[in-house]
């Protein structure tokens, strides 16, 4: 009996956030730190809203690797930061992992678990529809205490 | 600074004929790449990184063996030492003519399609001619280094809250969840803006000109200058966050009111045309 191909493992980006200070830098320190500290392979960009703004080429290189998480900010701004590249992010396996909502152990113990949770925003969402409902994101960006 | 020009990528390599590294020399170096404004691929067999492009790379390792001879044009080697590794990738961005990584801060608008109706609202609004559409006259952010820095203005006026300055320090411009609350702040500030005299621009300029007939008379210019910052702190108090340094720099009422007609001119000729809405979704 064949078994279905095993997925690959998800690729890890890091964003430093380099232009602005809105992710706390110890956030930014301690999951830099443990990324280095884990002889994983993962891709590390300055600054993912330099490189939008750019249209960066690598940015196209990124989406298109598969399965993601990405340790930066707001999922709904890092889906739009890609798709003003022309660099749209695969919807369903996408986990953005918000570090300037969320605490470094959270962040980490996402980044590093084998399970991929993806929480872009899917679908059109305006005035005339439900706005409460806007966010598939929002319990990712504001876990219940 | 040209934006469409190729960045170096740097990638940290520890696989066959190289040692690998220590995770405090590793950080090191990465951490004083990411400072400088290099993006680095640490490579490995484990997970996927992306894929080797027409980018242009240094790739630096403590090499056991001398590197590969490089057929690349693209690549160059270097040594992964923390204390030298940014001058080297410097060297290597200046060798390729990569863009100077940080030349100019990215403060600019992000479209969240999901939200938007293509009602033109941003592109009447925006006197920098940030905003444009696209061949299906679709809105689109075409030139984002236009953008003053700081000035969230135009996300003021979007009704259905889809524009994000991700750097913002607070949502829903930052592009945290938009809530009903924000959309009913977003839409009490146009009208406001409407009762004070259609738009925020026409106030700017009526105001100038009337500021301009009393000047004529006294020619005091301490005084032109005194109301034409009593007529820019009442634009910012209808947008609170805008800068005074941008509202300082914003351009004579003449050329304003052109620029503000002609941005108005481009947005109707785009909701003219609007067949049904054709905003693009991912
Ligand atoms: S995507 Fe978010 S974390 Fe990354 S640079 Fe932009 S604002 Fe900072
Ligand atoms: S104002 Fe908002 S909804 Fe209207 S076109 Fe601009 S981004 Fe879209």
């Amino acid at each position: 009996m064949s078994h279905p191909p095993v997925p690959p493992p998800p690729a890890l980006l890091y964003c430093h956030c380099q232009y602005a200070q809105v992710v706390s830098p110890e956030v930014k320190a301690a999951v830099l730190k443990k990324l280095c500290e884990s002889d994983l392979p993962f891709e590390a960009v300055p600054d993912l809203c330099e490189l939008s703004a750019r249209r960066d080429p690598s940015l196209k290189r990124l989406a298109a690797a598969g399965p993601v998480k990405i340790a930066a900010c707001f999922p709904r701004a890092v889906k739009w930061l890609f798709a003003a590249a022309d660099a749209p992010l695969p919807l369903g396996a996408t986990e953005v992992l918000n570090m300037r909502t969320r605490s470094t152990d959270e962040v980490l113990a996402s980044l590093f678990s084998p399970e991929l949770r993806p929480n872009l925003p899917e679908g059109k969402v305006t005035a005339a529809d439900a706005p409460a409902s806007a966010g598939a994101s929002a319990d990712v960006n504001h876990p219940p205490s | 600074m040209a934006l469409h020009d190729l960045p170096l990528r740097v990638v940290l390599y520890e696989g066959s004929g190289a040692e690998s590294v220590d995770a405090e020399s590793r950080w090191a170096a990465m951490n004083a790449l990411l400072e400088r404004g290099f993006a680095v691929t640490r490579a490995g067999a484990e997970r996927p990184v992306s894929p080797a492009d027409a980018t242009p790379m240094l790739v630096v390792a403590r090499w056991q063996q001398p590197p590969p001879d490089s057929a690349d044009a693209k690549v160059r080697w270097g040594s992964l030492d923390p204390a030298t590794v940014a001058e080297q990738a410097e060297a290597a961005r200046a060798e390729f003519s990569s863009p100077t990584p940080g030349a100019w801060r990215p403060w600019f608008p992000v479209i969240d399609y999901d939200r938007c109706t293509n009602c033109m609202q941003c592109l009447s609004f925006c006197l920098f001619g940030v905003y444009g559409v696209d061949p299906e006259k679709r809105i689109q952010v075409q030139n984002n280094d236009n953008c003053k820095t700081n000035c969230p203005a135009c996300s003021r006026v979007c009704p259905e809250a889809a524009i994000m300055f991700p750097k913002y320090k607070a949502g829903p411009i930052n592009g945290d969840v938009v809530s009903d609350s924000d959309l009913n702040r977003e839409k009490m500030k146009i009208d406001i803006s409407s009762l004070l005299g259609g738009d925020v621009y026409s106030l700017l300029r009526d105001r100038s000109e009337r500021a301009r007939s009393r000047f004529g008379k006294e020619r005091d210019s301490d005084k032109a200058l005194a109301e034409r910052q009593k007529c820019l702190n009442k634009l910012a108090s209808l947008a609170a966050d805008i800068p005074a340094e941008v509202l300082m720099s914003l351009p004579s009422p003449e050329e304003i009111a052109r620029k503000a007609a002609e941005a108005s001119a481009k947005a109707q000729s785009a909701l003219a045309d609007q067949s049904p809405r054709t905003a693009p979704t991912t």
